[in-house]
């Protein structure tokens, strides 16, 4: 029986026990997972005991990450870390990550295997929605929502419509998922997918990373989009065993399923891509960008691009180069297991040799939290995912997004600029 | 419930980094939050403000991080109704949660006009410029969590 479904209304009719759902509608969902940080999760947590909640629903269905403000930026920051810590010690909550195991959320979530194809994963934090490049259904939700699901596992929905994304081809060199998601936003505005789904199809999905797909499901968000979910290939599945999850659930859009829209993509036509301040949607291809836009800092990491496939990115370009003298490069390994790798594979070596500093994994300067803040007037590129105005620090500073090609770059330029325009190094 | 005062007028795709920047996150507290509320945007806002004064946006507003400080930082100021062109998701779901009235509508509204806002009867008034425009109710499910005073209030009445 044909049901007309996206595979994101499928999957959110599962954990209602029914047998389809209609877009728009309002339900009550099961959640396999609920996410909250060090920001967040207090507020939640405020919430769930001023209503005298005594129990969590499950304890091994809530994951707490210290990531945001730190190793603790300040008092008030270690007040609130306090608080989260001293919950999961009480609720003996399983999933619950410190400093010195932890990592930015949505790069650690995947990789400790909490993330299944056709779970319904909720976060208070907005890039939840990067857990879609696995095959879930995964969304950003607020403190209230989040206190409500660690009491009774649910979570009210408006079950969306869907943009579907058609993509063919290959990437060219120096172009990644950051790239092709940044021209997407660029293509319809950042409320281009306002509550919809962003559906990814068609035979260049192959071509694409799982880390691909985890950073293009990351910025989702930045249409506006609900979610970003991509099909469930062997690859999806290869990583989630890999990861140790649990079996997945696959599940495909039925064919007559309806999409508001359809967008088609060629990969092998997209060229490295920069945003311009002060939305994601202001997007430029490389060759368009001038080559005079002096910068000030660079940041590689963030939950966008700070895995493994990144670093090694940026590594490329880095090794036997140095960082402009007037710019500050700031590389950021997502998580603990992608800092070790790291160091093992020598990236580090290319890092300092360069004149980069590489921090431990935080948010940090991502949102514009500590390690990294800028001043009036600075410019940064950097491989997060927002450039809103004081993002990352004075309202009157500038962020330029781009991936990890492009940063380290610009950071050795010392402008905004490609690989392309770097001058060839002598092999030693 | 009505909701009447003076609006606050701002553009399109007002993000929640300006309603409350990050560097105001490392408290929860309500209070704190409030006296820094919309400072990347309009530092002037705590002082342009009197209790009961309504928010009027354009498209997308409170699009970005999910930070649910940026409409607690708005409901604690005394702002009673944001009015805008559409919102972003999440912004939306976390006022709806919390009980801070918001009204979809194209309306036009200038900065100072005085606007009345029936929730009830889904009517908004431009006082100022004569005009009105009615706006649908929202769906049951989302009206009881609103009358039960917010999503905690109606799990603990057992409604979740
Ligand atoms: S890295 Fe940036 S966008 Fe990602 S979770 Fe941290 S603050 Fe949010």
């Amino acid at each position: 029986m044909s049901t007309k479904m996206t595979m994101t209304q499928k999957i959110i009719a599962a954990h209602c026990g029914r047998d389809s759902v209609q877009a728009d509608e309002i339900v009550l969902a099961q959640i396999d997972l609920v996410l909250g940080n060090d920001i967040t999760a207090p507020v939640a947590i405020n919430e769930f005991d001023k209503a005298g909640i005594s129990a969590v629903f499950d304890k091994d269905k809530i994951a707490l990450v210290l990531d945001h403000f730190t190793p603790n930026k300040d008092i008030k920051a270690a007040e609130q870390s306090k608080k989260v810590r001293e919950f999961a010690r009480r609720h003996d909550i399983t999933h619950f990550y410190d400093v010195g195991q932890v990592g930015i959320e949505h790069a650690l979530l995947p990789e400790k295997g909490l993330v299944s194809a056709g779970d319904l994963i909720i976060g208070a934090d907005s890039h939840t929605c990067t857990y879609g490049g696995l095959g879930a259904f995964s969304t950003g939700v607020g403190s209230t929502d989040m206190a409500a699901a660690m009491a009774s596992g649910k979570v009210w929905l408006r079950v969306p419509r869907a943009i579907r994304v058609e993509l063919t081809g290959q990437f060219p060199s120096h172009v990644s998922g950051k790239d092709l998601i940044l021209h997407l936003i660029g293509r319809i505005g950042v409320d281009g997918a306002l509550y919809q789904s962003l559906e990814f199809t068609g035979p260049g999905v192959a071509n694409l990373t799982v880390d691909d797909r985890l950073c293009v499901c990351n910025m989702a968000i930045e249409a506006g989009a609900k979610n970003g979910i991509f099909p469930v290939d062997e690859q999806a599945l290869e990583y989630i065993r890999a990861h140790g999850a649990q079996p997945p659930r696959v599940y495909a859009a039925d064919p007559d399923a309806e999409y508001e829209r359809v967008i088609r993509i060629d990969l092998s036509e997209l060229s490295p891509t920069v945003a311009f301040p002060h939305l994601p949607e202001n997007t430029r291809s490389i060759d368009e960008v001038a080559k005079d836009l002096a910068i000030d800092q660079v940041v590689i990491g963030s939950c966008t691009n700070g895995r493994l496939s990144d670093l090694i990115a940026a590594a490329e370009i880095l090794k036997n180069r140095r960082i402009h003298p007037r710019v500050r490069c700031l590389i950021f390994p997502a998580t603990q297991k992608i800092y070790l790798d790291a160091i093992r594979l020598g990236l580090f070596d290319i890092f300092v040799n360069a004149g980069c500093a590489v921090s431990t994994p935080t948010c940090g300067p991502c949102l514009g939290g500590h390690m990294g803040i800028l001043a009036e007037g600075e410019r940064c590129v950097a491989t997060t995912n927002r450039n809103f105005v004081g993002r990352m620090g004075h309202p009157g500073s500038e962020v330029y997004l781009a991936g990890p090609a492009v940063a380290a770059a610009s950071a050795v330029l010392g402008r905004v600029g490609s690989p392309d325009e770097l001058p060839a190094i002598e092999e030693d | 419930m009505i909701c009447q005062g003076k609006a606050l007028r701002y553009g399109n795709h007002v993000d929640t980094d300006v309603i409350i920047p990050a560097r105001y996150l490392n408290t929860s507290d309500p209070k704190e939050l409030a006296a820094h509320c919309m400072a990347d945007i309009d530092p002037e806002f705590s002082q342009r403000l009197n209790p009961g004064d309504i928010i009027a946006a354009g498209y997308n507003f409170g699009c970005g991080s999910s930070r649910e400080h940026a409409p607690l930082a708005i409901k604690t100021s005394g702002v009673s109704c944001v009015i805008a062109k559409s919102f972003a998701r999440i912004f939306y779901r976390n006022s709806i949660n919390i009980g801070l009235p918001i009204v979809v509508s194209d309306l036009d509204i200038q900065d100072g006009d005085q606007v009345s806002v029936d929730l009830n009867a889904g009517v908004l008034r431009n006082l100022t410029q004569g005009t009105e425009d009615t706006f649908p109710p929202f769906s049951p499910f989302l009206q009881e969590i609103i009358a039960s005073g917010g999503l905690m209030k109606s799990l603990e009445d057992g409604k979740l």
